[in-house]
């Protein structure tokens, strides 16, 4: 037999396998049920646009708060992992060791429940406002090290070149190392942000008040209401169509960057 | 007349090893020095203790008579003053040509953004690189890229230069042009410290040779007869490899 034709009969019998896959599950699933469990119109309804108005919109804004805080605390902690002065070095290493070596959800109840206990007082934004700091905790451990590891991928005679040129440390730091460390960061940095778009759903826990609900608790809360699972597939839908996007606009992001390198 | 850069019995360790083993060493003013030696001689360390890139261990750096091991002494403003080029160019890739040679003239000198551009169009004129303003460092040749580090150091208006292997990660077709910058800054009365392997520019353009070897200076003496004439046997070896 000649080569392309063993190379064309894999390829025919490849795709007859995935044809047969996808018309099994096909056959096997329950269409019906499926139709009235998970894409009731009465059902969508009663939650549009709600769905949206209040929990994407909330997933939306959690993150982005949880983001942009852990953001700048992990910068904090990464320039303090890469200070001469020791201390600084042993404080961050300490908090980013902690902080990743516990489950989300257990920061979230003790910034939740037990600091309100241990200090006598609440953090700023009731319950959610605690849960999250806590994320701004978590996701600060995480991004740290991808910042430190960031800075330290700069050529040490960008540098050179700066500090020779009369430009003073942190001049240096701001103009030249962290422009270029943040072009370096910012796939492993998306990553981050799907992550925690997707803990968010784990705020709940704390306990949030009306018109507080993010995308997973809206659902779910909706799941009892009706006892039909539509607002679970909406759910996912909709957290598809935030994270969707970001892997295109990365993408944008690292050819823009490539033009400059 | 005050030399533009005394070194007095200069040390440097890294760790253990000695680098540099006591080193004595002047460029007067307007001279131009080049510094050979084979690799691992120190000579490379030794330009960088001029602008303390490096830290000296022991021993004294002047430049034009100020004293900077001092820990007093202001780095930042001794540095502008001594303009630097290195061996990988070093130009910021995320910077235009143009910015590259912009943000040291704003930000350590303080000149505002119209002066800096002036001085920066000036001195890429002067490379021959004017249209290259708005090009980004990835999409210039070794050669240019080199060119532009030049400019970039003497948009700072520097009263010396220090030249680091300048020509050492070239493509040997992009040497000549960036010799020939260097050759028309020291026409111009630059003050000029070069380590470099270029013998032919050494012999032609240098007031000065110095062959180090071991850390310490060798020989030293006008270019053409040292070349010619080497009095050490090291240095006679060397150039014997190298010529």
């Amino acid at each position: 037999m000649k080569r392309s034709t063993k190379r064309r009969l894999r390829h025919g019998a490849l795709y007859a396998l995935l044809l047969g896959a996808v018309a099994a599950i096909a056959l096997l699933a329950d269409w019906k049920a499926i139709q009235t469990n998970f894409l009731d119109k009465d059902v969508l309804a009663s939650i549009w646009p709600e769905i949206v108005t209040e929990g994407a919109r909330n997933t939306v804004v959690y993150t982005a708060i949880a983001f942009v805080g852990g953001l700048v605390l992990a910068l904090a902690l990464a320039l303090m992992k890469l200070s001469p002065v020791a201390p600084y070095r042993w404080i961050a290493t300490a908090y980013i060791e902690f902080f990743r070596g516990l489950p989300v959800l257990i920061v979230i109840i003790a910034f939740a429940f037990a600091v309100p206990i241990a200090f006598g007082s609440t953090l700023p934004g009731g319950s959610r406002g605690a849960a999250v700091i806590a994320l701004i905790a978590v996701s600060a451990a995480y991004m740290a090290e991808t910042l430190r590891a960031g800075i330290q991928a700069v050529p040490k005679g960008q540098i050179e070149a700066a500090r020779s040129l009369g430009m003073s440390e942190t001049r240096t730091l701001v103009s030249v190392v962290l422009p270029q460390a943040v072009r370096i960061v910012i796939p492993p940095l998306t990553n981050e942000f799907v992550l925690l778009l997707k803990d968010t759903s784990l705020i709940q826990v704390a306990g949030v008040g009306l018109g507080e609900s993010e995308l997973t608790n809206f659902a779910s809360d909706n799941l009892n209401i009706t006892s039909n699972g539509t607002p679970l597939l909406a759910a996912a839908i909709l957290y598809l169509i935030i994270t969707l996007p970001l892997t295109r606009v990365v993408a944008y992001l690292e050819r823009r960057t490539q033009k400059a390198r | 007349m005050t030399a533009a850069i005394e070194v007095r019995d200069l040390h440097k360790y890294f760790g253990e090893n000695e680098v540099l083993k006591g080193i004595d060493f002047t460029v007067e003013q307007g001279q131009v020095v080049c510094v050979i030696g084979p690799s691992g001689s120190g000579k490379s360390t030794l330009l960088r203790c001029v602008n303390r890139l490096e830290e000296p261990t022991s021993g004294v750096v002047l430049i034009e008579g100020e004293d900077i091991t001092d820990p007093e002494v202001d780095l930042n403003k001794v540095r502008s003053r001594i303009g630097m080029v290195f061996q990988s160019f070093n130009l910021f890739p995320h910077m235009t040509v143009l910015e590259n040679l912009c943000i040291a003239q704003k930000r350590a000198k303080k000149r505002s953004k119209a002066e800096a551009e002036q001085v920066a169009r000036a001195n890429l004129e002067k490379v021959g690189l004017s249209d290259k303003v708005d090009a980004y460092p990835a999409h210039l040749s070794g050669g240019q890229q080199q060119r532009v580090a030049i400019a970039r150091a003497l948009s700072m208006d520097p009263d010396m230069m220090l030249f680091d292997e300048p020509t050492s990660a070239l493509d040997p077709e992009l040497v000549g042009d960036v010799l020939d910058v260097m050759r028309r800054l020291a026409g111009e009365g630059m003050t000029m410290m070069v380590v470099t392997h270029e013998m032919g520019f050494a012999r032609e353009v240098g007031d000065k040779l110095v062959f180090m070897d071991g850390g310490v200076i060798v020989e030293e003496g006008v270019p053409r007869e040292v070349l010619t004439n080497p009095q050490h046997v090291r240095t006679q070896q060397f150039l014997s490899k190298v010529l």
